[in-house]
């Protein structure tokens, strides 16, 4: 069966989601990454948007405004989440922000962060810009301009918005954790061997 | 055609053609992520190869930049001595981008130094990148546009060997580069590796090893050998799309290389992700053009 968040998302909406399950989201999504996290954690500034409930994506979109003047998104892909580690966990903490979508892996802090205050970190599958942009049903507002269209926060309601493969689970879970024990596990002896045949200066 | 004219010809291609290479991607890398999705079996890589080959026919279908990231535009300029706009040429690639941003359309990427300020156009200090080599006797300019996102500029580094770690050295640091950074960098990545004396030579050369089309294979056998012992590990570790494991890491593996120093082996990487946004165009000193990344296409 289909799995849907909708928000606001609640504790116990997450309790049994694990890390490798696939996951959709109905609701609001905000787009927020470096300097929005920077400006919240860093410089104590508030954020004009409240997350408590909500998604947050790592992500800077193209928008590009209709002849109605009215925002569209163009394409919207995620960012790499791993760019937040430093800020996510606190950030967690102070907007009560429920899942964090966004690319490839993120690191102890972030798993801390989700396993206290509660939330998930997910990738949505990255260079799959197009086909997140036609999942957004409407941008309703965007605040913090001065970034420009990259960095601005974009307040955008979402209809099936994913996949969205759960990285990170309230239990303590990292997925690319998991992941990157495998690979440097096979690297010690692929590389050993590689070595072996490339002993060019003789 | 008087100069003019000339110029606004060119200014028009390369701006259409900017703004085409963001959405479709060119006939090799799909050709190749066509025969790594056959080869995936597991519910996850499904599920990313799934959502990246609709990714693709829906920004056909919607003319719409394939991947958000449209980069910072660079081009690597192969220009002609005697093509007739050598003169022009930097001025037109720049209005290119100007117009490009504005109709494709492409994300403002271009925030300048200190004053951390996106200019909003995609221009700026030194930007668009322009990489130029002259090529004697000719009347033609072949120019590789490339958009190179966030997240696989990421992994981009060097450092220079002490000949005593050798070959080896530069596969080690290559293999950790990839199990760091290269799980979030959207593989299956192309990777590409500059080996020179030098540490600024060693990175342009592992920028343009991302041009050669995919699976074409250093001019020497022991570097050729390389490519394909380089490739084979990663594969083996098995990165899978997204980083989240699977069959295969790589798109292809190709190493550019210069004369060394006797004291020094510089190594770079550079990495191109699975969307692999590199568009080769020629232009002909009568304007008339010819796209030699994606067959068949006409601006």
């Amino acid at each position: 069966m289909k799995k849907v968040l909708t928000t606001p998302i609640q504790n116990e909406d997450l309790e049994n989601i694990t890390v490798g399950d696939v996951v959709y989201l109905d609701g609001y999504l905000i787009t927020c990454r470096d300097v929005a996290h920077r400006r919240l954690i860093e410089l104590g500034r508030e954020l004009p948007v409240d997350l408590n409930g909500l998604a947050i994506f790592h992500a800077g979109p193209i928008v590009a405004k209709d002849d109605d003047g009215k925002w569209q998104m163009i394409s919207i892909g995620p960012t790499t989440s791993m760019r937040m580690e430093k800020f996510e966990k606190e950030f967690i903490k102070q907007t009560g922000v429920k899942l964090i979508i966004g690319k490839g892996g993120m690191g102890p802090e972030t798993v801390e962060g989700c396993k206290n205050d509660k939330a998930l970190h997910a990738v949505f599958p990255g260079g799959c810009a197009v086909l997140a942009a036609t999942e957004v049903e409407e941008i309703e507002r965007v605040e913090w301009q001065d970034l420009g269209m990259p960095e601005s926060l974009w307040v955008s309601r979402v209809k099936n918005f994913g996949p969205l493969i759960i990285s990170i689970d309230t239990k303590g879970n990292n997925l690319f954790e998991q992941n990157k024990a495998v690979f440097n596990e096979k690297k010690t002896a692929i590389v050993e061997d590689i070595c072996k045949q490339v002993k060019f200066i003789k | 055609m008087n100069k003019e004219a000339m110029i606004q010809s060119m200014t028009d291609t390369m701006t259409k053609f900017t703004g085409y290479m963001g959405k479709r991607l060119p006939d090799d890398v799909m050709t190749k992520l066509r025969e790594l999705r056959e080869q995936e079996d597991t519910y996850l890589a499904k599920v990313v190869y799934d959502s990246m080959f609709e990714n693709q026919a829906l920004a056909d279908q919607l003319d719409r930049p394939c991947c958000q990231d449209t980069g910072v535009i660079q081009y690597f300029v192969k220009a002609g001595a005697e093509f007739p706009l050598l003169s022009e040429v930097q001025e037109i690639l720049r209005n290119a981008v100007l117009e490009a941003t504005k109709v494709a359309p492409l994300r403002h990427n271009a925030v300048e130094i200190f004053k951390e300020k996106n200019t909003g156009t995609n221009t700026g200090e030194r930007v668009p990148v322009v990489n130029w080599e002259i090529v004697p006797n000719s009347k033609s300019i072949e120019i590789e546009v490339y958009m190179a996102g966030g997240g696989c500029s990421l992994p981009g580094q060097g450092k220079t060997l002490m000949p005593g770690e050798g070959y080896e050295g530069i596969v080690k640091y290559v293999f950790d580069v990839m199990t760091s950074y290269g799980v979030n960098a959207c593989p299956p990545i192309l990777v590409g590796i500059g080996i020179a004396g030098s540490i600024e030579v060693a990175a342009t050369l592992s920028k343009k090893a991302l041009f050669r089309p995919i699976g074409s294979r250093h001019h020497d056998p022991q570097g050729a050998q390389m490519e394909q012992l380089i490739e084979k590990g990663l594969n083996e570790i098995g990165l899978g799309p997204q980083g989240l494991s699977g069959k295969n890491s790589v798109t292809g593996v190709h190493i550019e290389s210069a004369a060394r120093h006797p004291s020094t082996i510089s190594v770079a990487i550079s990495t191109g992700c699975w969307a692999h946004r590199r568009g080769t165009i020629r232009i002909n000193e009568d304007m008339s053009y010819e796209i030699l990344s994606h067959k068949g296409v006409s601006l």
